[in-house]
């Protein structure tokens, strides 16, 4: 039904990703709410493992529906999912903090462990190890409202990672927050997952997020949700700040931009630099 | 104590100490006879030598709201947490629950009169009034937790228990606390307006049975001293329970975030 086209530029980065083994496999998955509305509409999607999957689109095309499913909060209505192995460990983070606004922040970040049957004094290794990786060590006493919202964010992170996922979920992660927070935190997440090697599946309504985030950028089209178009990102190992003046990251990020206006149904916008 | 602080103790503290001294000064000037206006200063001298009489009164009040509140409690919490497990039961007995709380007491209390003692029909009744804004506050802060943290429990596979001792009870408190600040003046209210009625019933001896029998022998000044005490009482709970909020949640509710600079 939906007609992947696929821009590939081939390249070192790119040629790596292609060449991970798939860890998960959406197969023609329809949801459809109760309500009757259709998030996804035979949705075809590859996850591989490892790599840092961005799904991009606007409003309503199933973004989050594809997130809801992969975690297993709700089921597709048609089609499946595949895993190539056992259901892997996950990691989620909202577009809000959604911290225990009661809890101080190692409490909130030992909550994975907790529900898992871990006491807080065998968690407390993993909690400041999650808490240093986030740039938050020496915060484990704060409350949350004491907190910026990027440092909320952060918390938010720390819990996420405090099992050692082999999946991240991340649902418009920073979509909150002011452009320089985000940036930094676009920057730190980078870094982040050059360390952890886990598979990050990343949501965003940003082209520029998803361009310097991502190895693969899937863009989605709504009513009903769809993927329609697939982009490899060709870029260095680990993303730097420099990334975003190479030529290469302009000129994905116009691609990406003109898939984007497709997807909307716009004509793409004329090319007024060239 | 910051002057905005004293601000706010000092200016109704000088209405009061205003409104006094012109009352004591209109009731000397016109000569208005103690049983029609006793001064400010006459009351005083009757609450210093009824004190054993009203102190007994104040005793018993007292222990009836607190120990109606107290029922309240227990009963409100046991019920929205079995409401907050059961859809069903929820149903089947919150209309039950409205419809008590919207007949009067006052019309409830002579009624518990006949059936039960007149100690037990004054508790009864201040437990009835007290009962139903805990049980709509506890019920509602039951249901309304977070629902990204509803599912974020889910994903990690927590138990219902887990849920509802991590999740729903901490996110329930708040309205908790906000139903024991309505209700702790309530149970006042309820053990007050049911003395009154159980009045002329039995041997009541609470504060509201001394305003009705200092009616009857035209003694004002204690009707007056007794009212002073049930005010005093009514402002002590609520601050009491203010405090108590406070304390549980000034670490972590935005509500308590004004008090803090």
């Amino acid at each position: 039904m939906s007609k992947i086209v696929a821009l590939r530029s081939g390249g070192g980065a790119a040629a790596s990703n292609a060449n991970r083994p798939t860890l998960a496999t959406f197969k023609g998955v329809d949801k459809v709410f109760a309500n009757r509305v259709t998030a996804l509409s035979g949705l075809d999607l590859e996850i591989r493992s490892g790599e840092f999957l961005s799904l991009l689109g606007p409003s309503g095309c199933g973004k989050s529906t594809v997130l809801r499913l992969l975690s297993g909060l709700t089921s597709p209505s048609r089609g499946e999912i595949l895993w190539s192995c056992d259901r892997p460990e996950f990691g989620f983070v909202f577009q809000e903090p959604t911290l225990m606004p009661w809890s101080d922040v190692f409490t909130n970040v030992w909550l994975p462990l907790r529900l898992a049957g871990v006491s807080k004094e065998k968690a407390r290794a993993r909690v400041e190890e999650a808490l240093a990786k986030v740039g938050l060590a020496g915060f484990a006493k704060a409350y949350p409202r004491q907190l910026s919202g990027g440092m909320k964010m952060r918390v938010s992170i720390a819990r996420a990672l405090v099992t050692r996922p082999a999946v991240l979920l991340m649902d418009e992660p920073f979509a909150a927050l002011d452009e320089i927070t985000r940036l930094k935190l676009n920057d730190d997440l980078a870094e982040l997952q050059s360390l952890l090697s886990a598979t990050v599946v990343f949501v965003t309504h940003s082209v520029f997020e998803s361009v310097y985030l991502a190895d693969r950028i899937v863009v989605m089209a709504a009513r009903p949700g769809r993927a329609v178009a697939e982009i490899t990102v060709e870029a260095p190992a680990l993303r730097r700040e420099g990334f975003r003046l190479t030529t290469s990251y302009a000129d994905t990020c116009r691609r990406t931009s003109q898939a984007l206006h497709v997807a909307m149904g716009e004509a793409p916008p004329s090319e007024l630099c060239q | 104590m910051s002057r905005d602080d004293f601000i706010g103790y000092a200016v109704p503290a000088l209405t009061l100490g205003m409104g006094l001294v012109v009352w004591e000064a209109v009731v000397r000037f016109f000569d208005i006879p103690p049983y029609l206006l006793p001064a400010p200063s006459i009351i005083i001298s009757t609450l210093f030598t009824d004190w054993p009489t009203l102190s007994s009164s104040l005793w018993v009040t007292l222990s009836i709201t607190l120990k109606a509140l107290l029922a309240a409690v227990v009963g409100s919490v046991t019920l929205a947490v079995i409401f907050a497990q059961s859809r069903l039961v929820e149903r089947a007995f919150y209309p039950f629950a409205v419809a008590m709380q919207v007949t009067p007491i006052v019309a409830i209390a002579p009624l518990l009169l006949i059936y039960l003692t007149p100690t037990v029909a004054v508790l009864v009744c201040a437990f009835l009034v007290a009962f139903f804004p805990l049980l709509a506050n506890t019920t509602l802060g039951l249901s309304s937790a977070d629902h990204n943290l509803v599912d974020l429990f889910q994903m990690y596979r927590a138990t219902r228990f887990q849920q509802f001792m991590l999740l729903r009870l901490p996110s329930a408190l708040p309205y908790f606390l906000a139903g024991l600040r309505i209700s702790g003046g309530l149970a006042l209210i309820g053990a007050i307006v049911a003395e009154i009625a159980a009045g002329s019933a039995g041997q009541g001896s609470g504060l509201a049975y001394r305003i009705v029998e200092s009616g009857f022998r035209l003694n004002i000044p204690r009707m007056f001293a007794a009212l002073l005490l049930i005010s005093v009482a009514g402002i002590t709970i609520h601050v009491l329970l203010t405090a108590f909020s406070h304390w549980l949640l000034h670490e972590w509710h935005d509500s308590e975030r004004a008090s803090e600079t």
